[in-house]
């Protein structure tokens, strides 16, 4: 298996998908002649011509809605948010019409369609622009939304979302970009609503997706090491959620910890903790966790970013309070065993 | 469910002779019930066809809740829902008032208050164990599945023990005479030398199965003395005291799993030997477990007798809804004082506990006393019935 990057894997499955069928076209800001703002699109304007990859307006509404015109009538384009905070312009477009044509088409009309670029928090791009949207959209009946948290599910997740014939809500990192790992050669597909068992345990089930699966595998390595073997899960996909995968390891560890980077309240790991307690409700020894972004518009200052996104302090924490054992977290070890709160 | 015991409230199936469709013939056994001391097989009251099942063997109905259906052969009879089980019913007018007087036992589920989590309450409840009884660990004393475990592991927590049918009868019956019969107790020394020589001399030459022991001796003269006694014998439930019209002593047996009381019937007009037999036999069924209903039922008051364990004195709880219960302890020669001279007696302690609400403490005393006068002259125990 190669090596590559989630930057990469993203790019090179665009490539062979375009190159094996020619109705996939690319749309979106800055994606030709500049690129790409994360590069995820280099070279393709060269590669396949202004015809297949489309430099729009700055007009989110406009192209999101052009690219559904050209998904109904038998194109499978697929649309770059330069970030997914810019995709609340195109909200009308996404929810009423590409999440609910094929609904008023009697199935008559599907919308092959792909929108995808970073979602979550990069590196002090404050407030605006550096949101967590997925729940908005995991919300809506009729959309597929995807969290890929490695370069191969980067790469299996969009080939099944650019072959599937319903509109994919597909959301990258802008901090994952670059992060590295084996990927499988050929025609690798991940299917969506299967989630992954990133590593197993007995003690505890810690639920995570895209960026927030490096900090519950790194609490979880660090718990090992404290005597707790925590379960994760990574979910791959918000829509279709793989219930019985969540239920199922819950049944076994008793406890669950749910990870998000979005703000707390109404967000995926309430959804998640809602699944737990309605499958696995006489398995629980402890109320469910969850572990969340502050809530607050994101501050600007990197001291204070990095205070109100989640880590694998908090996981650690959360761990501890269902096991209603004191653990000390790597900080607290580091620091001679005293808290910092 | 038919009343098999005057405590009875319920029965349990245990197992059904016949299934519907099987006919069955008037006094045929058609299924085992397992009260709350013994477990009895009951007979069909009439020919017919076993219809329907209404409960089924492993559950408990109230009493007086229809069990099964027996129709006339041929005959097609409107299908009943089966009833609800375990669920005591008001059982009419032909139950003893204090049947439906008790209060219900208190539920060991009543825990709805306690913190646990939902798994520490599965695995509680899946094993028995009251959540009341154990102690919880996390926030606010919430009881987790480690606590549970812990209450589990032995020699780190007490032995729980469920209570067995007869036991269950026992506190709830002995509990429901404590709470609501104001006990006062009354004791006298009783001489009896006499009562012995006489019992050696009705035995003298008698095999061992016809041989009469002290107690049926006592039998006898309690009877007696509750002829004199009327308001002794008798049973207080709803505010009434009913003298009852025969006179039968229920005697206390213990049996390795708890204690019976099985009554022998009209213990004043049978002679001291058939009180013997009747006795022994009564004590040997019950051993047996070989008790049928009316074994049961109809005491109108109870003697206990702990002589056998070398006891002096002890004071017993009334068998509701009886007025009244003798307890004695050990016959053993004794120091005695008569007419200013130390004498030699063998001497057995009485002690009478009694229900407030039927009597006083000097009927009590006059009682005793009269049980202590034929005990002290045994002839009287012997000779035909003495006129009242």
């Amino acid at each position: 298996m190669a090596i590559v990057s989630y930057r990469e894997a993203i790019r090179s499955t665009l490539i062979e998908e375009m190159d094996r069928d020619l109705t996939i076209v690319l749309l979106g800001e800055e994606i030709g002649l500049y690129q790409g703002t994360f590069r995820v699109t280099a070279d393709l304007l060269a590669r396949y011509g202004p015809g297949r990859v489309i430099d729009t307006p700055t007009s989110e509404t406009g192209f999101v809605g052009a690219a559904i015109g050209m998904a109904m009538l038998g194109l499978r384009p697929v649309v770059e948010m330069m970030t997914w905070n810019f995709s609340l312009v195109a909200l009308d477009q996404i929810v009423n019409n590409a999440a609910k044509i094929r609904y008023f088409s009697g199935g008559q009309v599907d919308i092959p369609l792909v929108i995808r670029g970073p979602n979550g928090a990069g590196v002090q791009l404050s407030a605006q622009h550096s949101q967590s949207l997925e729940a908005i959209y995991a919300h809506i009946p009729g959309l597929h939304v995807v969290t890929p948290a490695t370069p191969a599910e980067a790469k299996g997740l969009l080939r099944t979302a650019i072959r599937g014939n319903d509109p994919v809500i597909f959301l990258e990192n802008a901090a994952l970009y670059g992060s590295k790992g084996e990927v499988p050669e050929g025609e690798f597909v991940v299917p969506f609503g299967a989630a992954d068992v990133a590593r197993s345990g007995s003690d505890v089930t810690i639920v995570a997706y895209s960026r927030m699966l490096a900090a519950a595998l790194e609490a979880a390595e660090y718990l090992a090491g404290e005597g707790v073997e925590a379960e994760v899960i990574n979910l791959r996909t918000l829509r279709p959620l793989d219930r019985g995968t969540l239920v199922a390891s819950v049944k076994r560890t008793h406890r669950a910890v749910v990870v998000q980077e979005q703000w707390r309240p109404f967000g995926t790991a309430a959804e998640i903790a809602a699944t737990i307690a309605e499958g696995a409700f006489d398995a629980l020894d402890a109320p469910v966790e969850r572990v969340t972004g502050a809530d607050v518009p994101m501050p600007y200052a990197r001291n204070l970013e990095l205070l109100a996104l989640p880590n694998a302090e908090d996981i650690v924490r959360a761990v501890a309070r269902t096991l209603y054992r004191e653990i000390k977290t790597p900080s607290e070890r580091s620091s001679g065993g005293q808290s910092d709160g | 469910m038919p009343k098999m015991g005057d405590g009875m409230t319920e029965g349990k199936v245990l197992r059904w002779m016949k299934q519907p469709g099987d006919p069955v013939a008037q006094g045929e056994v058609i299924v085992e019930i397992e009260t709350d001391k013994v477990n009895v097989d009951l007979e069909a009251e009439w020919d017919g066809v076993v219809a329907q099942l209404l409960v089924p063997a492993g559950e408990v109905a109230a009493v007086g809740v229809p069990i099964a259906l027996i129709a006339r052969p041929g005959e097609e009879i409107e299908r009943l829902p089966a009833p609800t089980p375990a669920e005591p019913v008001a059982t009419g007018a032909a139950a003893p008032a204090a049947a439906t007087a008790e209060p219900k036992a208190p539920s060991s589920e009543s825990a709805g208050g306690v913190r646990a989590s939902p798994l520490a309450r599965k695995m509680a409840a899946q094993r028995g164990i009251p959540l009341t009884a154990i102690h919880g660990t996390g926030p606010e004393g919430r009881i987790t599945k480690e606590d549970v475990e812990a209450a589990l592991a032995p020699g780190t927590a007490a032995t729980e023990i469920p209570l067995t049918r007869m036991r269950q009868t026992i506190a709830r019956r002995m509990t429901l005479s404590k709470q609501q019969a104001p006990h006062f107790y009354v004791s006298v020394s009783v001489a009896v030398d006499d009562a012995l020589a006489l019992r050696r001399q009705l035995n003298d030459g008698k095999s061992e199965a016809e041989k009469i022991s002290i107690n049926d001796l006592i039998v006898k003269a309690a009877a007696l003395a509750l002829v004199r006694f009327p308001n002794l014998n008798a049973a207080f439930a709803d505010g009434v005291v009913r003298r009852l019209p025969d006179v039968n002593i229920s005697i206390a047996v213990a049996l390795p799993e708890g204690l019976i009381v099985p009554t022998l019937y009209h213990c004043d007009r049978k002679p001291v030997w058939q009180i013997a037999a009747e006795a022994r036999e009564l004590v040997e069924r019950a051993r047996l477990g070989r008790l049928r209903p009316d074994d049961l039922t109809g005491g109108t008051f109870t003697l206990s007798n702990l002589g056998m364990f070398e006891v002096d004195v002890f004071a017993a709880i009334i068998n509701p809804p009886q007025a009244a219960i003798l307890a004695v302890g050990a016959a053993k020669p004794q120091a005695v004082v008569r007419e200013g001279s130390l004498a030699v007696a063998t001497v057995m302690q009485a002690t009478l506990s009694a229900d407030h609400r039927v009597t006083d403490g000097v009927e009590a005393a006059r009682f005793l006393g009269e049980v202590r006068r034929l005990l002290e002259n045994p002839v009287g125990l012997v000779i035909e019935r003495p006129a009242v």
